[in-house]
């Protein structure tokens, strides 16, 4: 394949990657940025939403694309919930402390995997995607939905831009995530606030997860992946800085298209590290993070 | 009384109190005698006990849960014909993870704490391997029923058996005649980039070679891919087939993107069932498959001249004549590889049987039993068909099948003999001291 094509699908790739790799770390970014939680099992409640799509795209016949939207709207729902819970009961429990909620998400990790493989079993299992249509460019076939796909995470990316920005729930979170104390005492009921963050950076995983699972199935191990590669983005981006998150999503996402297209998967992660690395040294705060109050 | 008339008469010998208590007491004192009891036992009817090193979970975990049904119905049929050497057959489960480290530390349970008589029924290559050294040490054979060539490479070690299913570098040599002539000459290979994949990697080319084709490109994917579009660019626009061997959840997707990338204009493809073991044939996506050839051990559909045997092993098994769990047609088996696990059993009972094993402390005799089988006839313990086994390899030789896939089921149209997988052996294990 020529040289221009062969940029191209590998560009088109990675903008896959990027789009919903940014949903999922934003989520991680958000719930680290106002509760200064690292959320190791932010894997799994992608992996949630992918499992209950397929639940529900099974569940709902007729044409795909009904089941698809369903799944699209009650999955992340269902996701939300089970962070609610999952934060009431444990996170609270622990003051929100940083190293024991650390421990705590790790058991929280592999209590839902192990109740997906108890309830959903090992098998990798497709959901169809809403459409099936086949993008024909001259060189190479491409898939429409994967397009739809990236579409589809810049209007969500947005949306939770507008609601944190212009929105007073958003001004709400931004003030807790700025300075909790002076925050409750000015009447922000800072433990809720923290109940809705956790449960919204859940609901973004899985939204991305639905979108992906009919381009990748749902399988109970697939949170892995998703979880290392947040962490990559969040912290080049900057711990809670969304901006910094979608660019440092894309940086990533489209060196892992375009490096394990030219040259090979293991030298695009090696790079991404490589990435971590420096970044820790020469900006720890990640490129577009503020320094820790 | 009269001692001439009531004599013989046991009813009106008594007891005395004092004989009644010095029995129990010797009878206690017996009982209580360390090893005696269980020595006893063993004798008689203590059972078997086979150390079923599982993939419950991982990325082996669909292998593993068909690998336990296959093993509980050999075993159920095993022990309702008698057992072996008289005795019950138990099966002890301990789940690796599909993890050679875990693999590794769940042999030496089996040998130290449930202290089986052998340990059986491994899959993934990587596992083998990792597991391998443990039986060594341990001194326990190790049944493995993973198709790879590390048993046959004679590179592990006297314990490590493989007879219940042909090892992947006969299994390519077997076929690549009817690659060459079938499907076309100038292949390219998608792996995945580990121990199974190299197999792959390293014996197709030379078998190929053989028959006048050619390998053109060896594209190798991780593992632990989850996207395939990147690496297809790399096919290069000469090639006749495609020859995938992909392991893992990720297949559809594999399979998926390949049919997007190249829509009808295809090139033939050539893979191994592996890929779409306990994956429904008819998947969303899976469309693109319509056509094209795969190997299979035993074939997941019944076929028009199944054997009584592959019959009467199917329904034992459970599986309906798709391929799927009786009653739950979703459930889609491994059953192109599962059957080894039956059959491996049924060669460990006539080892066991030949060696007159009674317990642990007969291993080694086991092992030189298990070397001394040469062949294994078609039948209700062989249902796939025959096998001939190499004791110096330590590896069986049988049939391989190659399926069309056409209507949504795969059906049969090519079955290698035994000849063709047949090579030179690279080495010797029963030099090796026991």
């Amino acid at each position: 394949m020529a040289f221009g094509p062969h940029l191209l699908l590998a560009s088109l790739e990675g903008l896959v990657t990027a789009a919903v790799l940014a949903l999922t770390a934003l989520g991680l970014s958000l719930v680290f940025g106002v509760m200064r939680i690292v959320n190791v099992a932010h894997g799994e409640f992608f992996m949630l939403g992918a499992v209950l799509a397929w639940a529900i795209t099974t569940a709902i016949t007729g044409h795909p694309a009904l089941g698809f939207l369903a799944a699209l709207v009650i999955a992340p729902l269902l996701v939300g919930a089970v962070a609610l819970v999952a934060e009431r009961v444990v996170l609270r429990r622990l003051n929100y402390n940083p190293e024991a909620t650390i421990v705590a998400t790790i058991g929280l990790l592999y209590i839902i995997q192990q109740l997906a493989l108890t309830f959903y079993g090992p098998e990798a299992r497709p959901v169809e995607p809403p459409f099936n249509y086949r993008i024909l460019l001259p060189w190479f076939g491409y898939s429409g939905y994967k397009l739809s796909v990236v579409a589809a995470s810049a209007l969500l990316l947005v949306a939770t831009w507008l609601v944190l920005t212009r929105t007073k729930i958003g001004m709400v979170m931004r003030a807790t995530q700025y300075d909790r104390e002076t925050a409750q005492a000015f009447g922000i009921p800072v433990e809720r606030v923290y109940a809705g963050v956790f449960a919204l950076g859940a609901m973004l995983a899985a939204v991305a997860a639905v979108l992906i699972v009919p381009i990748s199935q749902a399988h109970y191990l697939m949170g892995q992946d998703p979880l290392l590669l947040s962490f990559i983005v969040v912290i080049i981006g900057g711990l809670g800085s969304l901006r910094g998150t979608v660019v440092a999503a894309l940086i990533i996402g489209l060196s892992d298209g375009i490096i394990s297209v030219f040259f090979s998967p293991t030298l695009a992660k090696i790079i991404a590290t490589f990435l971590v690395a420096m970044v820790l040294v020469f900006r720890p705060q990640g490129l577009f993070g503020t320094t820790a109050r | 009384m009269t001692d001439s008339k009531g004599y013989f008469d046991l009813s009106k010998n008594r007891l005395s109190r004092r004989t009644a208590l010095k029995g129990l007491a010797a009878g206690a004192s017996l009982a209580a005698a360390p090893g005696f009891v269980r020595y006893a036992q063993a004798q008689s009817s203590a059972p078997i006990k086979i150390g079923f090193q599982s993939h419950r979970t991982g990325i082996g975990a669909a292998y593993g849960r068909w690998y336990e049904k296959t093993t509980a119905a050999a075993v159920k049929a095993i022990n309702a014909a008698g057992g072996i050497n008289g005795r019950p057959v138990e099966v002890v489960i301990e789940d690796d993870g599909t993890d050679p480290g875990r693999g590794a530390e769940v042999v030496a349970k089996f040998a130290n704490q449930h202290k089986t008589d052998i340990v059986f029924g491994t899959l993934f290559s990587h596992v083998v391997i990792g597991s391998a050294p443990a039986a060594g040490e341990n001194k326990i054979p190790y049944f493995v029923v993973s198709e790879g060539h590390h048993v046959a490479s004679t590179k592990l070690n006297r314990y490590v058996f493989q007879p219940g299913i042909t090892d992947v570098k006969s299994q390519i040599q077997a076929m690549a005649p009817w690659i060459a002539s079938n499907a076309g000459k100038k292949v390219c290979q998608i792996f995945p980039d580990f121990a199974f994949g190299y197999d792959h990697r390293d014996y197709l080319p030379p078998a190929l070679k053989a028959q006048g084709g050619e390998v053109i490109a060896q594209i190798a994917i991780p593992p632990t891919e989850s996207s395939f579009t990147k690496y297809l660019p790399q096919i290069p626009a000469e090639t006749e087939v495609i020859y995938h061997v992909m392991v893992g959840p990720a297949v559809l997707t594999f399979v998926k993107e390949l049919g997007e990338f190249y829509g009808s204009n295809r090139p033939q493809l050539f893979g191994f069932i592996d890929s779409l073991e306990a994956v429904d044939i008819n998947s969303p996506g899976l469309e693109f498959l319509d056509g094209s050839h795969f190997w299979e051990g035993s074939p997941r559909y019944a076929q028009a001249d199944d054997s009584e045997a592959q019959k009467a092993y199917r329904a034992a098994v459970g599986i309906d004549d798709n391929g799927a769990a009786v009653g739950d047609p979703k459930d889609v088996s491994t059953a192109a590889h599962m059957f080894g696990c039956w059959e491996t059993l049924y060669v460990v009972k006539k080892a066991m049987e030949d060696a007159g094993y009674k317990g642990p402390e007969d291993r080694a005799k086991l092992v030189e039993a298990t070397e001394a089988l040469t062949e294994f006839a078609e039948g209700p313990e062989h249902p796939q068909g025959k096998k001939i086994f190499n004791g110096k390899i330590h590896q069986c030789f049988g049939i391989q099948n190659i399926s069309k896939v056409e209507g949504g089921k795969l059906k049969v149209v090519h079955k290698t003999s035994i000849e063709d997988g047949l090579y030179e052996p690279e080495g010797d294990y029963t030099t090796q001291a026991l």
